[in-house]
């Protein structure tokens, strides 16, 4: 008898599948409509129009004013790195520190670190055991020198959502601009970034359920940022190299069934959310959650369980056929735990058990029964034969 | 990524648990690190008639905690100081380079635990 094993994945902040409505729109830009929207006949008309309305959708998904302020780039490692670089180093008469948090993505951790290198002074923000941003903080660390704020919306491993309308105030009221990382949080939460005081904000076209390989950057008009790639002068300047036609069509379609489908997904994805947490703390003893137990991104689910570790949480649910993954050490490139997890202030052996799962549009209220159901046995036998599990714990 | 003996092993550990009256324990690695490893032995007549392990760690550090004690059952101490990291990956039809050094501690933990009964040995002389 051949069994088929199910498989059920919930690892989607590690990677989306493009939705089919996206992929549909954007077959034809790569055999069809190939045209160069730099060119001057009527193939690069169709490009140029199709550009223009993908813009005008991820304008709408952010609220920007105007479709102009949102650049194309590569993805959200290279919005970061657009927005951090190419504003420090534009303003940097103006003033040289920098201030982030001490959860944001490498993509801006590393970025900060290389202007550390070229001059630049930079603060990382700490953040309290639910992974918010301290405000007092961030407050009194902003001195006459500081030119920038960066910090996340969201955190795409333990969820918590930044409040990031009062971070914009205090900026701003500073007078000193504010970045947004939201590449975990865009399609998830609203967004709007008028009514939030964002000046530049980063999201990505897969974690949005659009295709790999293409990002954007919200640049709100007058937000003073030189260019950090050179060439034919694409993207008003800032970003120059041949438009990704198809991949830029996805984003657009993608930031428009986002932007339609975000109430009634989140809502969904959020009970879902919630009935697998309650599931997993009560029926496994010495659990806990990791992240913000309310300010939280609909899709997350990280706990971890004390006496075993990640990676063989991760194998063990992997061989069952769940896909999900860990902020152990055993799992990063590194060898280093989580920064996330250490920075909510979690010893190394705690982050180590850690487990965490992204639901998805996928995911389905028997998937997260199923996985339930899994998790109290995996653990158990993980913790028989760890030598840290206390003798009464396990009968 | 891992072999399918590996998953074999990770599946179904051989030898796990606990000796009491152990004559040798040998505890390697560090829970900060994310692997510590707790060998048991029982000597007779210069030979391991038995051994268990505990093991708190990734899929690789208990998939070489249950190899090495396959490898390392009924041999002579001498035998059992002479299996290497490498008998134990090679066992395992080979581990991820990542893992060889982090997670293949088991045969450290066998050496000292080895050591510990020598140790006891000695003082009872």
């Amino acid at each position: 008898m051949v069994t088929i094993m199910r498989k059920i994945y919930m690892d989607h902040s590690a990677g989306k599948p493009v939705d089919n409505r996206v992929l549909e729109i954007m077959i034809s830009f790569f055999s069809k409509k190939y045209g160069n929207p730099s060119s001057s006949h009527s193939f690069s008309d169709e490009a140029r129009k199709a550009i223009d309305e993908a813009r005008t959708k991820v304008a709408e998904l952010v609220g920007a004013d105007k479709k102009e302020e949102i650049i194309f780039t590569s993805g959200g490692t290279e919005s970061n790195n657009l927005a951090i670089k190419g504003f420090a180093y534009r303003n940097k008469s103006k003033g040289n520190h920098v201030i982030t948090s001490s959860i944001e993505h490498m993509s801006v951790i590393n970025t900060v670190k290389t202007l550390v290198k070229q001059g630049f002074e930079v603060t990382y923000i700490p953040v309290n055991k639910h992974g918010v941003v301290d405000i007092q903080v961030l407050e009194k660390e902003i001195t006459d020198k500081t030119i920038l704020v960066s910090i996340m919306y969201a955190n795409s491993e333990i969820g918590t959502i930044e409040p990031i309308r009062v971070i914009g105030e205090i900026t701003h009221s500073k007078g000193v601009f504010f970045h947004v990382d939201a590449v975990a949080a865009a399609g998830q939460v609203p967004i709007n970034v008028q009514d939030e005081n964002i000046d530049m904000l980063s999201l990505s076209s897969n974690d949005i359920y659009g295709p790999r390989g293409v990002g954007a950057l919200y640049i709100k008009a007058k937000t003073p940022v030189q260019p950090i790639t050179h060439g034919g002068g694409q993207e008003r300047g800032l970003r120059s190299g041949t438009e990704n036609l198809p991949g830029i069509v996805g984003l657009g379609k993608a930031a428009e069934i986002a932007k339609k489908e975000i109430k009634r997904e989140s809502v969904r994805l959020a009970r879902l959310r919630d009935k697998f947490i309650k599931s997993v703390l009560s029926n496994i003893p010495v659990s806990h959650l990791n992240g913000h137990p309310t300010e939280r991104l609909p899709d997350n689910v990280n706990v971890r369980f004390s006496y075993i570790e990640g990676e063989s949480l991760i194998l063990s649910l992997d061989m069952k056929g769940v896909a999900c993954s860990s902020g152990s050490a055993c799992t990063s490139k590194t060898l280093e735990p989580s920064h996330v997890l250490l920075a909510i202030g979690l010893k190394h052996e705690e982050a180590h058990g850690s487990l965490l799962f992204t639901l998805g549009r996928q995911s389905t209220e028997e998937d997260v029964k199923y996985v339930q159901g899994l998790l109290p046995g995996v653990v158990k036998r993980l913790r028989k034969i760890s030598p840290l599990t206390p003798k009464g714990l396990i009968s | 990524m891992y072999s399918e003996k590996v998953l074999d092993h990770f599946r179904n550990p051989r030898n796990m648990g606990e000796i009491p009256d152990a004559d040798g324990v040998g505890i390697v690695g560090n829970p900060v690190c994310g692997d510590l490893m707790n060998i048991y032995i029982k000597v007779k007549d210069n030979r391991l008639v038995d051994i268990k392990f505990k093991t708190f760690g990734c899929g690789a550090a208990i998939a070489t905690s249950s190899m090495m004690t396959e490898l390392a059952k009924g041999k002579t101490l001498e035998e059992a100081l002479k299996i290497t990291r490498g008998d134990v990956a090679s066992n395992l039809e080979g581990l991820p380079p990542v893992k060889m050094h982090c997670s293949n501690l088991a045969t450290d933990g066998l050496h000292a635990a080895i050591e510990n009964y020598l140790e006891k040995k000695g003082r009872k002389k």
